[in-house]
């Protein structure tokens, strides 16, 4: 069973208002390329020129924060939760 | 100026400039920067100079052009107005020629500076017709939340870290709120909360209504300037959880500049944190501009315990622009300075209270704050909301019978009591 990655809000035009699209892939940077052959447009908003994860979004595997990992090299399993989130205020 | 006439037209990404309506929505489309308000500044300076905002009551509202609704506030009409005290005491302990405090710990009606943010937040969830509206909370924005929706009649729920203080998770329950407690982290219970905005349409007033609710911060910044007679601290204290009410401050100063009621004039912030989470001061220590996530906050300050700080990369430009500088303090210090605050000015704050004096009193040490400079330390919540943290360090009543000899023989080594008899 591959990885269910849940989209935010903003990025729901790109995937049909779709919420979980799931996604083929070992690595984050693996799904984060699938994710984009899907639908394409989803991986410059994700990521910078440089192809690094922008500034103000936060990756999460089952509930880990990728940059606690390995980043785009975080391992992805099958089943995984990969939830993309943007940085929000403070409480 | 009419109850309806707007000073604000848009929304406007921080990093792209691209432009959005005026909704409930918090992140650019294209590269999830923040989203503010885009005002009309050549507007507001043809509206409001030293004399209007002098005659209107005095409360945050009296700075109504800019912030970013578009009537009259609806929630929160007596947020704001703090005292500024100068504190000589304290200064003299610190060894500094002129101190204030901005006294947010006296705010209406929750005591903590949130009352400001959720005045506009929420006063903006009625103009975009919620009937629900929610948060994710270290705390006080979770007893602000709570307090202004009910008075408001409308339905609120509040997730926190299940292990927050007790007096703040019954600051919020009293007032009939739904409180959800997370077994996590702030920074998880956010994480979720940022899902649940995606799915439900609540008014999330650190989510979806960021835009807003963040605005309302500037009006710390406004009234230390106006109380100050007009002019800004050449320093001032800031603590920081997420970043957002430094870089709030920074802005509310340059806008007095940008709209004429002030004039341009040289002024530093400056970022406090604890130091079991301490990201923001980390970076700036270190000069970096990548703010490196803390995973497990580990602090007595639970109220600045976000270990991945959404506006962390804006306070340190802030601080870079104004030549700011950036501490951090134990939590043995954070009670010292809660302690002196207390002893020095007779002001009783929470544990970030204690973060911004400890720190301040670092800042000077180091030469960072000269000491013939003006300062004006923003204490951003009541001591009564973490006793937890005080409570066994400021010892016990001293317990007798009622009997005037017990009283005598109890006091009679006291050393106030000894210097007045020698006086007498």
């Amino acid at each position: 069973m591959p990885a269910h990655v849940r989209i935010p809000a903003p990025l729901r035009k790109l995937t049909n208002d779709e919420e979980i699209v799931i996604i083929d892939g070992s690595n984050i940077g693996e799904i984060l390329t699938a994710l984009n052959t899907a639908h394409p447009g989803l991986i410059e908003r994700i990521c910078d020129e440089q192809g690094n994860v922008r500034r103000f979004v936060n990756i999460f595997v089952n509930d880990e924060d990728i940059r606690f990992q390995q980043d785009k090299a975080t391992p992805v399993k099958d089943g995984d939760e990969i939830s993309i989130v943007p940085a929000i205020a403070g409480g | 100026m009419s109850d309806q006439q707007t000073f604000f037209s848009n929304l406007k990404c921080r990093e792209c400039g691209q432009l959005y309506p005026k909704e409930a929505i918090h992140i650019c489309e294209f590269d999830f920067g923040p989203l503010e308000a885009a005002y009309d500044y050549d507007l507001i300076s043809r509206h409001i100079n030293r004399d209007v905002i002098e005659s209107r009551p005095q409360t945050m509202w009296r700075y109504r052009e800019l912030l970013p609704i578009d009537g009259v506030p609806t929630v929160g009409a007596q947020v704001g107005f703090t005292p500024l005290v100068r504190a000589d005491r304290l200064a003299k302990h610190l060894g500094v020629d002129e101190l204030y405090i901005k006294n947010d710990t006296v705010n209406y009606p929750t005591l903590s500076f949130k009352d400001r943010v959720v005045s506009v937040a929420l006063s903006r969830a009625r103009e975009l017709g919620f009937q629900i509206v929610a948060c994710a909370s270290t705390g006080n924005l979770a007893n602000s939340v709570a307090a202004n929706a009910a008075a408001a009649g409308l339905t609120s729920y509040v997730l926190i870290p299940a292990n927050l203080e007790r007096s703040k998770i019954v600051g919020s329950l009293v007032y009939g709120t739904q409180v959800i407690g997370i077994q996590g982290a702030y920074d998880q219970v956010n994480r979720l909360c940022s899902e649940i905005a995606g799915k439900y349409g609540w008014g999330f007033v650190n989510v979806n209504l960021r835009p807003y609710y963040a605005e309302g911060s500037k009006s710390m910044g406004f009234e230390i300037a106006e109380q100050l007679g007009w002019q800004l601290p050449r320093h001032t204290v800031i603590p920081m959880a997420s970043g957002s009410l430094l870089t709030k401050i920074h802005k509310a100063y340059n806008e007095f500049i940008k709209v004429g009621i002030l004039q341009g004039q040289k002024f530093s912030v400056h970022g406090a944190q604890a130091t079991g989470c301490s990201p923001i001061t980390e970076a700036q220590k270190k000069h970096t501009d990548i703010v490196k996530p803390v995973p497990n906050p580990q602090t007595i300050v639970k109220s600045l315990a976000i270990g991945t700080p959404a506006d962390g990369y804006y306070a340190l430009r802030s601080m870079a622009e104004t030549g700011g500088s950036a501490e951090d303090c134990s939590d043995e210090e954070v009670i010292r300075g809660i302690r002196d605050l207390a002893e020095y000015a007779g002001i009783f704050a929470e544990t970030a209270g204690g973060v911004t004096v400890a720190c301040a009193r670092k800042l000077i040490e180091t030469g960072k704050i000269p000491r013939n400079e003006s300062i004006v330390l923003c204490i951003t919540g009541h001591g009564l909301k973490t006793q937890e943290a005080i409570h066994e360090h400021c010892g016990e009543p001293r317990v007798i019978n009622p009997s005037l000899r017990e009283f005598e023989a109890l006091i009679a080594n006291d050393k106030a009591v000894l210097e007045a008899g020698l006086k007498s």
